[in-house]
């Protein structure tokens, strides 16, 4: 009974549970005391402080503390400030020596209240009276659930989790793409190329940038449909077909950008990989999202999602029952080879360049996700909400041993191991139910 | 009498949802050719698996030289001296015949292979067959009976006594079916007891010293084969109460409707014409290897034909793929449920919807409710026993998944219903409520072709039946006039 309930958790949320003990594991494990800064720190010193009280603020020339300042100012009666310092150590000095009167409170950052020059209030500034600091009080939270580190998380695996998208769908007709980490460079190359020779390089317009753009994904797209043309058409292994694609497409990227990289790109080219327009979210994120939830309507409301898991469920099936098979393959290898040219878009955007050297391995990476994300390597089945579970994953396990700074060969034996636990747990899963 | 070389008593198999054998006894002497005989489904095959340790017997004992023997694998039957020669060759395509013949069982000095000794053993025993085969090829590259010839000298070489031969002349032609006679004679001279499974008749009256008649799962005679003639072993094959396992039928076909005309296809349909008229159930039928599942295939676009028309309702179609022909309005139900009618990983609602989608889907959408609710009709009408419809087809039992093949096609309102051995391997009531449904089909106007081995079915079931041998058409007879023996004669042609 105990059993029969342990294997279907496992099995309906078996992707999941990795994902959640590992964010567990690193929030236990990174836990460290965090002083709040900016808006929130100025708040919760203002409560400390009385109406009557005089204060003067202390804060650092920096972005943070001078938000904390302004907050604080605003929330607390403008008489009782007697001066604000904004610089270094020995501005703070200069100001409390040359006031001459009577003084509370001294409001400090976390930086500020360490400062030495605060450090013996009573004898270095008699005229003072006796001050007291205030300064925000520590908490204690991981560093790992940081939102800028939840968010760090999210824009390094964005790349691989879109082209996760679309081997996904090729792993689930029971195939594989190689090619897709050549593609990155191939895409990537290619728009940069092109906005150098015909958009102006460095003075490139948006509406050019975004042409370039889009013709180096469609390219990609193409590569992708001719690999999935030579497989239909010849019943080739995939994994044959793709491992050439990724020689010729890696090749290709290297002869046309002879092995220099491009960086004659406007600045405007970033911005997909490092604008933060919506919610404070990166966009490549948000791309990420959108592309997801298009792809997961694709796979589970249309008729080409289902025909894409019965291709891979039992292709012979699939034909008797009128499915176009050979389309299918074709469209997937297409859309794969598309979504590997927008995520070399998205490296060009983050680099500013474009790069023969961009996405080597990447089909490795991506490939991880999609198999820990608990599609089967044997077609039929899968989800694409797993994959990016899978990703997220990978990215999870990378980031957290960033934080607690493990080298970066060590992660990489980790990652081959979750790989296995995941490709096991997936074949035991299969027995059981067949 | 001498103690028997085998001896199998009260042998019992069962499958999911079948009764492959009822406690059937076979003995075997020294020096004796045994011919096993049976219909399609009568359990010589498996019978012949138990024997060549590929299943296990739920029960029954087996005694080679009256000691009692059990196997567990294929390697303790072959241990025990005995080699079974299936229909299709167990030989390495790309390894030549000493290779082939030496197999799991290398002559070996310091675990290297000793490749002129194996030669010369090789040699020594195609000898013994007296025959001659290029020792060098790959398998591949020998023709069917040569590479029967190996098979049967792999069996020599591990020094069985017991040799079982499965349809062993389907693929040989009249030539090569008399030296291998020649060689069986020369075996049972060698005191090789040998098991000859075969439909022909004529090889048996040549072959065989005695004969052993199998009828679903059970011994029904046992002569020697002076003893008997060939109407009694037809009848014996055949004889079957009838009634009450077919529900009665009450249409009269129509005009044609889909007319098949000069198909041909490969080498398995060489040419074959018919039509089938409204409301009528056609049977195709025949010995395995007739042609006749290749036949339909050709006409739904599974496989490439290479000549013939398809006309439905007076109109050619331009058939060139499984679509073409759901277009149309012709479905199948393929022979094989498990590898080609489903999907056994997925659900019971993604097998139905399959061939469904065009129908079901909107703005690219698929309409889930629509699909739940066609689908749940369905279960009702044909009582398919499942725990809901996202349960996994593989999970079903064999009458309940091909009642959910049929479930998919009858949603698809076909007017031309292929059903290619729907009721094999499937208990009896499931068997009746497909009966039935296919002549509420028949009322509806549809046309059915019902390809069946099982000849009470095909009497049972059909108006028409329609005989095939080698890929052509043998013979046409009336299902309520016909006798059994009168299709099994046009089957043996």
């Amino acid at each position: 009974m105990l059993k029969r309930l342990l294997f279907l958790v496992l099995s309906d949320c078996g992707v999941v549970l990795p994902l959640a003990i590992l964010c567990t594991f690193f929030s236990v494990a990174t836990l460290n005391d965090q002083f709040p800064t900016g808006e929130a720190a100025a708040r919760q010193v203002a409560v400390t402080i009385d109406r009557s009280a005089r204060v003067v603020i202390v804060v650092r020339d920096q972005s943070d503390d001078i938000e904390f300042a302004e907050h604080l100012q605003t929330q607390i009666a403008k008489p009782s400030i007697a001066a604000v310092v904004r610089g270094e150590p020995k501005d703070a000095r200069e100001t409390l020596r040359k006031l001459n009167q009577r003084i509370d409170v001294i409001a400090c950052t976390q930086q500020t209240a360490s400062w030495h020059s605060l450090a013996d209030l009573a004898n270095d500034y008699p005229a003072l009276g006796n001050p007291r600091i205030v300064q925000p009080t520590p908490y204690l939270w991981p560093d790992f659930l940081k939102p800028t580190n939840l968010r760090n998380i999210a824009s390094q695996i964005s790349i691989i989790a879109i082209i996760a998208i679309g081997m996904t769908m090729v792993i689930i007709t029971g195939g594989i793409d190689l090619s897709v980490g050549s593609l990155i460079a191939l895409s990537s190359v290619i728009a940069a190329t092109l906005i150098r020779s015909y958009c102006g390089g460095r003075d490139a317009q948006p509406l050019g940038v975004i042409a370039a753009c889009a013709v180096a994904i469609l390219l990609c797209a193409g590569v992708g449909l001719f690999t999935g043309a030579v497989i239909r058409g010849f019943d080739v292994p995939p994994f044959i077909v793709t491992l050439a694609m990724l020689l010729i497409g890696s090749g290709l990227a290297g002869v046309i950008s002879q092995d220099q990289s491009i960086n004659d790109v406007p600045s405007s080219f970033a911005w997909l990989g490092r604008g933060a327009d919506l919610f404070n979210l990166p966009n490549g994120v948000v791309l990420m999202i959108v592309l997801y939830i298009a792809a997961h309507i694709l796979m589970t409301r249309t008729r080409l999602g289902r025909y894409i898991y019965a291709v891979g469920g039992n292709r012979e099936a699939a034909r008797l029952s009128g499915v176009p098979v050979g389309r299918i393959l074709i469209l997937v290898y297409t859309l794969s080879g598309m979504l590997a040219g927008v995520g070399g878009i998205m490296m060009a955007s983050q680099f500013t360049s474009g790069s023969h050297n961009f996405g080597v391995t990447y089909e490795l990476y991506t490939i991880t996700a999609v198999v820990v994300g608990g599609t089967s390597l044997s077609g039929g089945e899968g989800t694409i909400y797993g994959t990016l579970i899978g990703a997220f994953t990978t990215a999870v396990i990378a980031n957290g041993m960033n934080l607690l700074n493990v080298q970066s060969r060590p992660q990489m034996i980790v990652l081959g191991f979750v790989i296995l636990g995941a490709v096991i747990f997936d074949s035991v899963r299969r027995r059981r139910r067949v | 009498m001498t103690t028997p070389l085998l001896e199998m008593r009260g042998i019992v198999r069962s499958f999911p949802g079948v009764q492959a054998l009822r406690g059937v006894d076979l003995t075997l002497q020294r020096g004796e050719v045994l011919a096993l005989l049976g219909e399609n489904g009568a359990g010589k095959s498996t019978l012949m698996k138990i024997l060549g340790g590929a299943f296990a017997a739920d029960d029954g004992s087996i005694a080679i030289d009256g000691r009692p023997i059990r196997f567990r694998s294929p390697q303790d039957s072959r241990r025990a001296g005995i080699a079974v020669i299936y229909q299709e060759f167990n030989l390495i395509p790309g390894l030549n015949a000493v290779d082939n013949i030496f197999l799991g069982k290398e002559m070996t000095h310091a675990r290297f292979i000793r490749h002129t000794q194996q030669r010369r053993r090789a040699e020594e025993l195609f000898r013994r067959l007296g025959v001659v085969i290029d020792l060098d090829a790959p398998c591949k590259h020998l023709t069917t009976a040569q590479q029967q010839l190996v098979e049967i000298a792999r069996a020599l070489a591990f020094n069985a006594r017991i040799l079982v031969m499965d349809e062993p002349t389907a693929a040989l032609t009249s030539h090569e079916v008399e030296c291998l006679f020649t060689i069986i004679a020369e075996l049972r001279k060698q005191q090789i007891g040998i098991i000859y499974v075969s439909h022909r008749l004529n090889e048996i009256f040549t072959i065989a010293d005695r004969i052993t008649i199998l009828r679903d799962g059970e011994n029904v005679g046992e002569r020697p084969l002076g003893e008997i003639t060939r109407q009694e072993i037809v009848s014996m094959m055949v004889g079957r109460e009838m009634s009450g396992e077919f529900p009665p039928r009450s249409v009269t076909p129509g005009a044609p409707r889909l007319e098949v005309i000069g198909l041909r296809g490969g080498l398995a349909v060489r040419e074959v014409s018919f039509h089938v008229g409204r409301g009528e159930i056609l049977a195709l039928t025949g010995l395995i290897g007739a042609g006749r599942t290749e036949t339909v295939r050709l006409i739904f676009g599974a496989d490439r034909r290479d000549a013939g028309e398809i006309r439905l309702d007076g109109k050619s179609l331009r058939i060139r793929s499984p679509q073409d022909a759901i277009a149309a309005g012709i479905g199948l139900l393929p022979e094989d449920r498990q590898t080609q009618g489903l999907t056994l990983r997925h659900s019971v609602r993604e097998n139905f919807g399959l061939p469904n989608l065009d129908r079901l889907v909107r703005f690219c959408f698929v309409r889930a409710r629509q699909e739940r609710d066609e689908l749940r009709q369905y279960i009702d009408a044909l009582k398919i026993k499942m725990s809901g419809m996202e349960q996994v087809a593989g999970n079903l039992s064999g009458g309940n998944q091909q009642k959910v093949v049929l479930a998919k096609w009858l949603a698809r309102q076909c007017e031309v219903l292929i059903f290619d051995e729907p009721t094999r391997g499937i208990d009896v009531g499931a068997k009746y409520e497909i009966y039935l449904l296919m002549n509420e089909l028949a009322a509806e106007g549809k046309s059915l072709i019902l390809v069946s081995s099982e000849m009470s079915e095909v009497l049972g079931m059909a108006d028409r039946v329609l005989v095939m041998h080698d890929g052509r058409v043998t013979g046409e007879v009336d299902a309520r006039q016909a006798a059994p023996e009168e299709i099994l004669k046009l089957a043996m042609a």
